[in-house]
């Protein structure tokens, strides 16, 4: 039995937020030397279990053993003492400070008088860092590293301790193929040393490839759990989501309309450089890459957010200068942004006016805004896009992922614009309105409108558009009809793997 | 239990408007008690009497109300209002310009100021607490230099009606009350009826949702600077009207003042949200607790120390109650 | 990686380079318009500005630290008063009086304990109600400085112990006390800041709170401790100025919070926390002071030294602001 004692068992977690069951009694245990996955969809209760487990929430109900003695974690520092560690998705680092004080937060070594050790500290780091095979040191300041190298600085803060287990979070988000394989390393050594570690991802690949088992959560409630070698992506997704997620590609032969908008060698510095593509009535044209690859800086430019450096946009056939987005608005081009709630909405603001702000000024009856104008407009989308909301006073902090996004998409088209872009239609949100926004991409591009869509998920890119646009490193590779594309051939192309520029 | 479900969304209906109108209910409790103590407090001209010697803090406050839900601050307000008691002063006893010219002239020189502030913040993006706290500093020093240090003075009080806007009333109603409601009516409608005024809040709500809703960030941010400086013209007119006379220190400490009322009438420093009213209300509450406070017998600076202690219960039941916890969960 | 370098020498020398270039212009523009032909640069001059800087430099070194960590005090100015009334009003107590000479550090003493007392107040209530440290501190403004009337009236409080001016006009290498303990200030606050495990946790909340949480560090406290810590070398300043001058006026120490912020920002720190540096605050304390100086030694009128320093503090922003732009890249929000 020793050998199979549990690193980290949860037994009937129970977490309640007014009128949300966050967690509904979840259980799971993750042995010494094993990678534990845990999945499930946004908003399933992976985050608020991690911050139960780390001692930020405390749980309703339920207990937390560590290698079978049962715990209370009243916050990070008894986490830490456990041996409970934390890769956390969002970075929390401090960029004005060093490498070494980053990893030693909360536990710089001491002399008299509360002096910093800065000797030890910097040895200690540098002997973590060298595991690590980084190429910056100890005295590095935060601020001047890449983001993978800021995650490798995560990494080093959870091998500061003789951890027993170790959570990451999403850690390969912002990581390239290359650092990726030096992060399972840095995992396989973990392993090796007998650390049990849970780790939380969406990819599949990775899950396939690095873990031993897979719990999965589903509306705060654990459904159980997988041997990795024994299950496949089908079983694993109808767990989390309770069904199949039609994800079909896109077959419909569109009915084509006169080119909306055209790009012809667009440039804006080194973010993107030659970018020519063109979208068509009645087309939604998809864009495929990597984060950064420079296609949200595409969508900024044509939305007058960002000057290009170099190249043309025409709008129906004219050339077209964007100073601003009051003028792409005013030519008939929207875009819904990648971030909603930074980008897309004021939060605090109610439903209705949310919809209506970009068109506020022409809602008036004199020299004031027209209640029933307005009313009548969000009226309008509520019941096209099937809104759910309490009313048109709701702020629209207090709606759904899914719905707060059906109002930024409200908004735009109640602009009736003549091109929508849409960056990350169905980031953060849950998988009914996920099809719900996917059908309803369609339906506009059927009913003329010329649609961009822009996406980091390629069943998502594949199942929406009648062409596929493959960025890689500020570079459009290769262009693919609905028709030819495959999978292998999209990977290519945003690796860098395929010659030729479209 | 049917019963208690009643009694729970009466305390509900009751918890619900503490936090929405916390600041007015306190507000009437305040009043009622200090009226039964002493009823000479609602007698109508102390009524009047206290929201004329608050109108001057209210007109300010009134501008500033835009600037802080457009997401900013304004510490220039102070001297600025030194500047503009100063100048009008200085041009009242210039004979090339008199009472009728010097008013627009002094109000065409504060609302460049204003536009400076706006442009610094509004199209050059810098941050507004460091820019008005410099403009603050400068323009006394521009006061300063204008008036050479000297105080500025009408010489002959009875011969002009540059008074009438201080001390003068009409219909039993005194002249600073009346601007102080008509501006606050009127402010009141632009901020909350109009495109303009909901553009304030989407830009303090979010500035960046805003500029990707293609509301011109910028320009909004200008007006409200514009905006604030004019109400401030307005309250340096007040000044110099009421006691034909100012020193080049009259406006100093102010802007903080200014500031407190406008967030103890709910505002937040994040922007995004307030309301003229709460502003009202907010000044409100100042001069009535001044003037109680001296009805009460006690020294006028009693009430800096009963401000401080409402204004930090004031915002911290606001965040209280969003936060649904009454102490804040950091360790 | 050396273009970051670069900026961050070139942030961090500007204000010297300025305080040269403050002593430069007015030592040659004083020998072309003055008229008595002294020198500008010249050691007691430079004596004098360090003794005349303290009041405000002292109080610049905690804002410092407070600025660092995240938050702001406004209230310095007004702690600063009640401090020097504490101070000279318990020389006359009767058990004070009694001990003579040595009742002077007594004196000192209650006066820090005063302004400890007042950081206190002020962190406790940031700390517990999660009030913004601006509206608290905004609001204990206009509070301390109700006590400070409510002390004393709207009389001055004064009490002359020639003990006690003997002690503040001392002079070591000819610098008179109060430049003394300015100086004293910044190197230990430097310390604290550069080599303690308290200043280096004050870089690592005031740049990301959340991070300094989730480390274990406790915020709460830490930030009680720098409430207080600004809350003693407010009435250290005190302390240095008043016993010298013996007495205080109720209106004294007004603006000295947005004096102390216009330096630690001239300095390099940060608005929203996490950078900044003493010695910085040291040069904007410096730089300010030359300038006061100086516009009067070319005979300039003292109201432009206002006018010059508001627009220094814009001008500096500015130019951070563009030091920082990605150029054509820069996305237009």
């Amino acid at each position: 039995m020793t050998q199979h004692t549990p690193a980290l068992r949860l037994e009937g977690i129970v977490k309640t937020f007014p009128g949300v069951r966050a967690l509904d009694g979840v259980s799971f245990s993750v042995l010494p030397g094993e990678v534990h996955a845990l999945m499930g969809e946004n908003g399933a209760g992976k985050s608020t279990l991690m911050k139960v487990l780390g001692g930020i929430y405390q749980p309703d109900a339920g207990r937390i053993f560590i290698e079978e003695r049962e715990t209370v974690m009243r916050g990070p520092l008894e986490a830490k003492a456990e041996g409970v560690m934390f890769i956390h998705q969002e970075l929390s680092l401090a960029e004005e400070l060093s490498v070494a004080e980053n990893v030693y937060l909360g536990e710089l070594p001491r002399k008299r008088f509360g002096r910093v050790d800065w000797a030890t500290l910097y040895a200690r780091t540098d002997a973590i860092l060298q595991k690590l095979k980084v190429r910056f040191d100890a005295r590095t300041r935060v601020g001047e590293l890449s983001i993978a190298n800021q995650q490798m600085v995560e990494i080093a803060r959870a091998l500061t301790v003789n951890a027993k287990a170790v959570i990451f979070d999403e850690p390969t988000a912002s990581l390239t193929d290359a650092e990726k394989v030096v992060l399972f390393d840095v995992i396989a050594d973990l392993r090796a040393q007998g650390v049990g570690i849970v780790y939380i991802s969406h990819r599949m690949e990775e899950i396939f490839r690095i873990t031993d088992r897979i719990s999965i959560l589903r509306d705060g409630a654990y459904r159980g759990t997988l041997e990795t070698a024994a299950t496949d992506e089908d079983e694993i997704t109808r767990m989390m989501i309770g069904r199949s997620l039609d994800l079909s590609r896109n077959a419909a032969a569109p009915d084509l309309g006169p080119v909306a908008l055209r790009a012809e060698g667009l440039s804006c510095g080194h973010l993107f450089e030659d970018a020519t593509f063109e979208v068509r009535e009645g087309e939604v044209l998809g864009f495929y890459g990597l984060v950064g690859a420079g296609r949200t800086e595409i969508a900024e430019t044509l939305f007058g957010l960002r000057t290009p450096t170099a190249g043309r946009i025409l709008l129906k056939g004219d050339e077209i200068s964007l100073g601003s987005p009051v003028e792409a608005i005013a030519r008939g081009i929207s875009l819904v942004p990648e971030s909603r709630k930074e980008q897309g909405l004021v939060l605090g603001m109610n439903c209705r006016d949310n919809i209506t702000l970009p068109q506020v000024d022409d809602l008036t009856a004199g020299p004031f805004v027209s209640d029933g104008a307005e009313i009548s407009i969000y009226d309008q989308y509520r019941d096209r896009l099937a809104i759910k909301s309490p009313s048109w006073r709701t702020p629209v902090g207090n709606l759904s992922g899914g719905n707060q996004q059906k109002i930024v998409i409200g908004k735009w088209l109640s602009m009736r614009p003549e091109v929508l872009i849409v960056d990350e239609p169905t980031r953060g949100i849950d998988v009914g309105s996920k099809s719900e926004i996917h059908n309803l991409l369609r339906e506009l591009a059927k009913q003329g409108y010329a649609v961009i869509v822009i996406s980091s998920e390629m069943p998502e890119v594949l199942h929406v558009s009648d062409r596929i646009v493959a960025m890689y490193h500020g570079r459009i590779m290769r262009e693919f009809t609905a028709a030819e594309v495959t999978e292998d051939g999209l990977i290519q192309a945003i690796s860098g793997l395929t010659g030729d520029a479209a | 239990m049917a019963d208690t479900a009643l009694k729970s969304t009466a305390m509900k209906s009751v918890g619900g408007l503490l936090a929405r109108q916390g600041i007015l209910v306190a507000f009437v409790v305040f009043m009622v008690g200090f009226a039964l103590w002493n009823p000479r407090f609602i007698d109508i001209d102390n009524v009047f009497g206290v929201i004329r010697s608050s109108a001057i803090l209210g007109v300010m406050a009134l501008g500033v109300t835009f600037v802080v839900i457009g997401g900013n601050l304004d510490l220039s307000v102070g001297s600025m209002l030194s500047f503009s008691a100063i100048v009008v002063l200085d041009l009242h006893e210039n004979p090339a310009f008199g009472p009728a010219l010097a008013i627009p002239a002094m109000y065409a020189m504060t609302l460049a100021l204003g536009a400076l502030n706006g442009f610094l913040i509004g199209y050059l993006r810098l941050n507004s607490l460091i820019v008005t706290l410099g403009m603050l500093s400068a323009i006394h020093g521009l006061t300063l230099t204008y008036s050479g240090g000297q105080n500025m003075d009408i010489a002959n009080q009875s011969e002009t009606w540059f008074g009438v806007f201080g001390r003068g009333s009409a219909l039993g109603i005194p002249v600073p009350v009346l601007i102080f409601a008509g501006l606050a009516a009127l402010l009141g409608m632009i901020l909350a009826k109009t495109p303009f005024g909901r553009k304030v809040y989407a830009v303090g709500g979010n500035g960046t949702a805003a500029t990707f809703s293609g509301i011109p960030r910028a320009r909004v941010v200008f007006a409200t600077y514009l905006i604030s400086a004019f109400c401030v013209a307005t309250a340096g007119l007040i000044q110099a009207s009421r006691t034909m006379g100012a020193q080049n220190t009259v406006g100093q400490g102010l802007e903080l003042e200014v500031l407190a009322a406008v967030i103890l009438g709910g505002a937040s420093l994040l922007g995004g949200s307030g309301t003229i009213f709460k502003t009202v209300i907010g000044v409100l509450i100042l001069g009535f607790i001044q003037n109680g406070l001296l009805l009460a017998g006690l020294e006028f600076y009693v009430q800096f120390v009963v401000t401080w202690i409402i204004i930090i219960l004031a915002v911290w039941l606001d965040i209280a109650t969003k936060r649904g916890k009454l102490w804040s969960p950091i360790a | 990686m050396r273009d970051e370098r670069l900026k961050t020498l070139l942030k961090g020398g500007a204000i010297w380079g300025f305080i040269l270039l403050e002593l430069v212009f007015f030592e040659v523009a004083g020998r072309i318009w003055s008229l008595s032909g002294n020198a500008f640069v010249d050691l007691d001059n430079m004596l004098l500005l360090l003794k005349q800087a303290a009041p405000i430099g002292i109080i610049a070194v905690g804002m410092t630290v407070v600025m660092i960590n995240g938050n702001i005090d406004l209230s310095v100015g007004a702690t600063y008063a009640l401090a020097g009334i504490v101070m000279l009003d318990s020389m006359s107590w009767p058990f004070m009086e009694a001990l003579g000479a040595g009742a002077i550090p007594l004196a000192w003493g209650f006066a820090l304990l005063t302004g400890a007392l007042l950081g206190l107040i002020n962190g406790l209530i940031v700390w517990k109600t999660g009030v913004d440290a601006f509206i608290v501190t905004l609001g204990a403004m206009l509070g301390f400085r109700g006590l400070v009337f409510m002390y004393n009236g709207e009389q001055p409080t004064y009490h002359l112990d020639w003990t006690m001016v003997d002690i503040a006009e001392a002079e070591i290498l000819g610098l008179q006390t109060p430049a003394l303990v300015f100086l004293a200030v910044v190197l230990g606050v430097w310390l604290l800041m550069t080599r303690t495990v308290h200043g280096r946790n004050a870089y690592a909340i005031g740049d990301n709170r959340d991070a300094a949480v989730n480390a274990g560090l406790r915020v709460g406290p830490h930030i009680l401790i720098n409430f207080v810590l600004i809350g003693v070398l407010a009435a250290l300043s005190a302390v240095a100025f008043y016993s010298g001058s013996g007495s205080v006026n109720p209106n004294d120490g007004m603006l000295f919070e947005l004096w102390a912020i216009t330096a630690v920002v001239l300095g390099g720190t940060k608005l929203t926390g996490g950078r900044g540096s003493i010695i910085g605050t040291l040069g904007g304390v410096l730089a300010i002071q030359l300038l006061r100086m100086g516009l009067g030694h070319i005979g300039a009128q003292t109201e432009t030294v206002n006018l010059v320093i508001g627009t220094i503090l814009i001008a500096v922003l500015f130019l951070d602001r563009q030091l920082n732009r990605k150029g054509a890249e820069e996305l237009k929000i």
